[in-house]
């Protein structure tokens, strides 16, 4: 069960340059738990952060140093409360020294598991490293990585870094990343670790592998070039598709009071004679039939396994070809990639100047493979050069599976130069595409890639996590709605239209669409959602809030509580709700308590701009529905509280942001004068006694 | 539960619910092919060179009897009828003269193709004359009209069915182009128009009336003669009616024109700001399958019904579809119902949206998860579409360009590379459609990294030296498969299913043999040029010594495997010698053992451990000659 058991260490920087990403680390890290949760049970996570104002961990007791690295969890079996922890980081004040926090969180491990112990264990580290790491006492820094290095390796310790940089923000601080930058670059040639760079907050959500799987080989053996001459392989798995989790059947017949009730589903299959369909037919006395046109033909599964097709297992390599003779929308299925057998020197070399010569040559390969003994067809595919930049990994290829006849379908379409004139694009309409495509860019040089593959997460497996996290907590949890950076992945980024609207205003504006008059209206959908959008005017703006409103309508979330997430959208749609007149009353009571409980958790006050956000949103909605003395009573209750509690600083923090209690003017019910609405805050001991 | 099909052919991840793969019943076709059988057909001219001689009428009939073939494994729901017109005899529901239809027992004329029909029909060319004739039916003198009447043959079968629930098609085969060439004056004008009013008044019905010409190199079909009115070609400019030069190329594009395109999807993309257009989609390349099984009982090979019942685990009660799932997490169930799972999935609203473009090195290989599916406009709901789609396209491929967008989907939403594909066109016809392909991108899930396992932490791992990659040209360059297409393999294991149902379905004895076409040309790779560019290969890469197997392994995972592997082997064969085998099989009492004991035996002999105990009997059994 807990064979393959993984002990993992997260080793977060929190410090102040981090504090902008920090939402998606707490996304990235607290799904990762949450996976774990559903997948890997008995897997082990801790925590450690730095860069904060405290420091509390084991060497800073026994040896000293290593300031402002906590150990905010040690190492212990997933649970919910550990993503909790990933959900609310606190965030640091100090500017951290990741290779302290690896040092400590070395330590742990070792320390814990000792030499020999096998397990698997891993270091994770998140940071920008863009603060300088510390001189050592002896040595130079370099020298201080190796020894590190060479202590993960010799204890067996996995290590994987994800540096998250935006683009270059002053000299001063380059001379640092470049100095980290190769510090870890020394981490991932020593310790075959994993070291990545991620731009944008999305790339940050899908540089994290939240699920581990170990790879397992669909086939070791021979590539034949000839019978003369082979290869040995491994073939693994490159993509496979992630699946929604498959959830199972829930009885809810159980009665609420047993405590032991699996809620589990039997399906159960019966087999019945279509003319007597009161008699079931026992498994000896079915028989499978195969369809052939509107013929089934009873086959005894003896019978088929003496004439169906059986291949030998085997590579077979049938030649080499252009590659533009196979284009790319021939692949069937996910890809495998070919390895050379690790141990086997010379199959590296024999597959690398393959791979070289092909990569060379723009030639690829056509090779038949039967992975299994016993499997009952052939597959043809393509062999594409893999050739690795990097020294310590080995060249390889990429496998794609290629149709046969009988699986493609050559439907013919008109020729583009046929259709009539008035179709085809003229000078001024093909410059305008030209712009449009040129300009739209999403892999602009110099930059990183946006939305590519391997950094972009699938929306719906985060959505579905942090839900499941959400009702484990609340049964009744609405769906969240999808959060802004999964929103890079759906919808096109705003940034990057408004910057190119011209470009897209002038596209627009050389073609023509209108509505086919022959149509009826009812099948006319596209132009009506288009006119819609166009109405409304010029602008990306004004799109992007059609669109937000669509998604929303499109959700259609009843939203019934004021969720962690997005309390003032959540307390907006409640006050907004018409079908009820208790809704305002609940939104109200609901976003004080929303707003105490994120006071009262707030740590170094980094609850305090959100819990302003909600006392604005609280303070708008009081005076649209005519409720100041809610607003106000409640303002003068949350300062007595805090000032009984010792957190005044929330006080002075709302001051200074100006907040104050709704007066006369603003709301004719309330019994405020406007200067001693101003003036609540200011003077405060007048209030409080 | 046995309910999957044989699933020998299915790979794990094959997903037969997926939504890409279309429910071929409801777009059922019916389909005539209405053969034209003067003795015009029936003439051969000499081709040049050795080709031998085909007549129009044979290259029609193999044409049909191919379509036949893929029919019944495609779209076997499709229901089909063969007419031939200008014959002798008659056969028909109208009982008019010149009209014979096809059939054979146990079918009506327009019915699902079957094994015995494809049998037969391949004979039918042998008994043609004696049993049906050729004989032109439009002469002067009569006012017979074998082309009309064969129309209205056609619209008959036709009748059958809603114009909604399937497409109705009449494909017309013929070499004459200008069917009342021999009638003149007031006589052709009145058989031109009733025959064009025939044809009129079948489309009204919603039967689309196709022709396929058939023409020698050297004299071309004109359509401009009759058949673009009988047709309707204006409003049509796609018609592609282009001149042949050699009768394989006729042969493909009759090939291509059998199959009516059938959308999969529309598809509304937007652009930018509220400008979208129509996009159809096509699944021009899906994996096919042997068809799925049926459950029959053994005795009377009638079908089964299946029924599935839900029973709860806790009470036993019988349940209806129950409406929640749950999925267990921190040691509790957590509940879905199914709105909240499609709610959860639905994170865009449907439809394409750009998202921009990449240049299309950044398309990697491993891109890709299932087969791609193609695009094209559309002006039907919204004009302007196409031109737009023209530009975008032109645009792409000129900068080199992929168009990047977000397809929501309910199954699946994910991200899609649109590609442009120019149209490709050789003699055969159109090869490569313009248009662009959609290929489905995985996720960062759904990649793995499976190279930076065997990195070497240690330095550097071998690359190949200059000399070793130029042996590797070399040899690359021996091995040239100069026109290698797709197109060029036919799926044996599929060929092999067929051909093993098509026999047993007609109760033949014998099972054909069919060709394995995948296997690797022997003939080419023995070749001195091509053994000795091996060879100097294998000699740049692999060294004098010639044994590949006598490497030390290192003290990799492989080798620790292996030991493994052979200690347990070991194993087996010391326990196994712990008991009288030839006993217990003689005196009934393997089935006492264990499973673990039944393995010693197995793994001692080198057999396949796999199955269930009673299978592990059986081989044992079988092993011992028992």
């Amino acid at each position: 069960m807990a064979r393959n058991r993984e002990t993992l260490l997260l080793l977060l920087d929190v410090g102040p340059s981090m504090h902008k990403v920090l939402p998606e680390l707490e996304k990235v890290c607290s799904m990762l738990v949450e996976k774990k949760l559903v997948y890997h049970k008995s897997d082990q996570v801790g925590i450690i952060l730095f860069g904060t104002e405290d420091t509390k961990n084991e060497l800073t007791r026994e040896v000293g140093g290593y300031e402002h690295v906590v150990v905010l969890q040690d190492t212990k079996v997933v649970d919910g409360d550990l993503v909790e922890a990933l959900q609310q980081l606190p965030r640091g004040t100090f500017n951290g020294d990741f290779l302290d926090a690896i040092i400590v969180g070395m330590d742990i491990l070792i320390k814990k598991f000792g030499e020999t112990d096998k397990k698997k264990k891993r270091l994770c580290l998140i940071t920008n490293a863009l603060s300088p790491v510390k001189d050592p006492f002896e040595g130079t820094k370099e020298g201080q990585v190796i020894t590190i290095a060479e202590q993960l390796v010799r204890h067996g310790m996995g290590m994987e870094s994800i540096v998250v940089r935006e683009r270059l923000n002053g000299s001063a601080t380059k001379r640092i990343m470049d100095e980290n930058d190769h510090l870890l670059n020394i981490f991932a040639k020593k310790t075959s670790a994993k070291l990545v760079y991620v731009e944008s907050p999305t790339s940050l959500l899908g540089a994290l592998r939240t699920r581990n799987i170990s790879p397992v080989t669909i086939f070791r053996g021979d590539l034949e070039l000839s019978s003369k001459m082979k290869i040995k392989v491994w073939v693994y798995k490159k993509t496979s598709e992630e699946k929604f989790p498959t959830l199972k059947k829930y009885s809810d017949k159980a009665p609420p009071t047993d405590k032991f009730a699996t809620h589990e589903v039997k399906v159960d299959y019966e087999y019945k004679s279509v003319e007597d369909p009161g008699r079931v037919v026992p498994p000896e006395e079915r028989i499978k039939g195969y369809r052939y046109g509107p013929q089934v033909v009873p086959i005894a599964p003896s019978e088929w396994d003496a004439v169906k097709f059986k291949p030998e297992k085997g590579i077979k390599l049938l030649g080499f070809t252009n590659a533009s003779n196979i284009l790319r929308h021939y692949y069937m299925k996910d890809a495998n990639v070919f390895i050379a057998d690790p141990g086997n020197t010379r199959a590296i070399l024999a597959v690398s100047a393959l791979a070289r010569a092909m990569k060379a040559e723009n030639k690829v390969a056509i090779v038949r493979c039967v992975w299994r003994h016993g499997q009952g067809n052939v597959i043809v595919g393509v062999l594409t050069p893999n050739v690795s930049d990097k020294d310590n990994i080995p060249d390889s290829f990429n496998f794609n599976v290629l149709p046969f006849v009988e699986d493609v379908r050559e439907f013919q379409f008109p020729s583009f130069n046929n259709f009539p004139a008035s179709w085809q694009p003229n000078e001024q309409q093909q410059e305008a595409a030209d712009d449009l495509v040129k300009l739209l860019d999403l892999a602009p040089s110099g930059k990183e890639e946006v939305l590519q593959p391997e950094f972009t997460p699938n929306p719906v497996l985060q959505r579905f996590y942090h839900h499941l996290d959400l009702k484990s907590k609340h049964p009744d949890a609405a769906i969240p709605p999808l959060d802004e950076t999964l929103k890079r992945i759906t919808e096109p980024d705003p940034e990057l239209f408004s910057l190119n609207k011209s470009a897209i205003d002038a596209f627009r504006r050389s073609f023509e669409l209108k509505d086919n008059p022959k149509l009826k209206k009812s099948t006319r959908r596209i132009l009506r959602e288009k006119t819609s959008g166009s109405n409304m005017g010029e602008g990306y703006a004004d799109i992007s809030v059609q669109s937000l409103n669509s998604i929303e309508n499109t959700s259609a979330v009843k939203i019934e509580k004021i969720g962690d997430l997005t309390p003032v959208q959540d307390f907006e749609t409640l006050m907004s709700r018409r079908d009820g007149p208790e809704w305002i009353g609940k939104a109200i009571k609901d976003m004080k308590n929303k707003i105490f409980d994120l006071v009262e958790d707030s740590y170094e006050g980094d609850n305090y701009p959100k819990a302003l956000e909600c006392l604005v949103a609280l303070r708008k909605g009081c005076i649209l529905e005519q409720e100041p003395k809610q607003f106000n009573d409640f303002l003068r209750h949350l300062c007595k509280f805090c000032r009984e509690k010792n957190l005044n600083s929330f006080c002075e923090f709302l001051t200074s942001k100006e907040l104050a209690l709704i007066s006369k003017t603003e709301a004719i019910d309330s019994e405020v004068c406007d200067d001693e609405a101003r003036s609540f805050l200011v003077k405060p001991d007048t209030k409080v006694e | 539960m046995d309910l999957d099909p044989d699933d020998v052919f299915r790979d794990d991840e094959d997903d037969p619910d997926n939504d890409l793969y279309l429910d071929r019943e409801s777009t059922k076709e019916l389909l005539v092919y209405l053969v034209d059988a003067s003795p015009k057909m029936f003439s051969t001219t000499s081709l040049a060179g050795d080709q031998k001689d085909e007549t129009h009428f044979h290259i029609a009939l193999s044409s049909i009897s191919q379509s036949l073939k893929t029919r019944i494994i495609n779209s076997s729901y499709d229901e089909v009828a063969i007419c031939f017109f200008n014959t002798r005899e008659k056969k028909n529901l109208l009982d008019i003269n010149g009209v014979f239809i096809f059939d054979v027992a146990e079918r009506e004329f327009l019915d699902r193709p079957t094994a015995r029909l494809i049998k037969e029909f391949d004979c039918v060319e042998e008994r043609f004359v004696k049993e049906i004739g050729s004989q032109y039916g439009i002469v002067s003198g009569t006012r017979e009209n074998s082309l009309y009447n064969a129309l209205w043959v056609a619209q008959a079968l036709l009748r059958k069915g809603s114009a909604k629930m399937a497409d109705k098609r009449i494909l017309l085969f013929t070499n004459e182009d200008d069917p009342f060439e021999n009638i003149k004056g007031a006589t052709k004008i009145d058989m031109t128009r009733t025959t064009l009013q025939r044809a009129k008044d079948a489309q009204d019905l919603g039967i689309s009336i196709e022709i396929l010409p058939l023409s020698w190199p050297d004299e071309k079909f004109n359509v401009s003669l009759f058949y673009a009115d009988l047709i309707g070609l204006e409003g049509h400019p796609q018609f592609l009616v282009s001149t042949v030069e050699k009768l394989e190329d006729m042969k493909d594009q009759l090939r291509k024109r059998i199959f009516k395109k059938r959308i999969v999807k529309k598809i509304t993309f937007s652009i930018a700001n509220g400008l979208s257009i129509e996009l159809n989609s096509y699944a021009l390349i899906r994996p096919t399958l042997p068809g799925a099984i049926t459950w029959l009982d053994s005795v009377s090979n009638r079908p089964l019904k299946t029924e599935r019942s839900f029973i709860c685990s806790d009470t036993g009660a019988l349940l209806q579809e129950p409406p929640k799932r749950y999925q267990s997490y921190k040691n509790e169930n957590i509940t879905f119902s199914a709105e909240e799972l499609s709610e959860i999935k639905r994170v865009t609203t449907g439809n394409l949206h750009l998202l921009g473009f990449k240049p299309l090195s950044c398309l990697k290989d491993h891109h890709n998860l299932r087969p791609s599916t193609f695009v094209f406009p559309s002006d039907e709901e919204v004009i302007g579409s196409t031109s737009i789609f023209i530009a975008l396209h032109r645009s792409m491929l000129r900068l080199k360009r992929f168009a990047l967008a977000f397809f929501g989907s309910s199954s699946r939403p994910q991200l899609v590379a649109l590609i442009a594909q120019d149209e490709i066109i050789s003699h055969g016809g159109q090869i490569e459609p313009p248009g662009m392909h959609m290929i489905y991108l995985p996720y960062s899930e759904d990649i793995r990294h499976v190279e930076e396992v065997y990195s070497y932490s240690n330095g550097a791992t071998p690359k190949a030296t200059d000399d070793q990659i130029m042996k590797a040209a070399a040899l690359m360059n021996r091995i040239d498969l100069k026109d290698f297409s797709v197109f060029q393999f036919s799926n044996p294991a599929l060929q092999r299913h067929y051909a093993v149902l098509q026999a047993l379905a007609l109760e033949e004895l014998d099972i054909p043999e069919t060709n394995d076409e995948t296997l690797p040309d022997e003939e080419g790779m023995s070749r001195p040029a091509v053994v000795s560019a091996l060879e100097e290969f294998k000699l740049s890469v692999y060294g004098d010594n010639d044994d590949v197997e006598s490497e030390l392994v290192d003290n990799g995972k492989a080798s620790e495997t292996s030991k493994k592997r052979k200690a347990v082997a070991e194993n087996a064969v010391k326990e196994c010698a712990n008991f009288d085998w030839d006993d217990l099989a003689d005196s009934g009492k393997l089935k006492d053992l264990t499973v673990v004991e039944l393995k010693f035996y197995l793994t001692a002999h080198k057999l396949p451990v796999g199955g269930k105990k009673e299978a592990l009997i059986s081989r044992i059994l079988t092993h011992m000659g028992k």
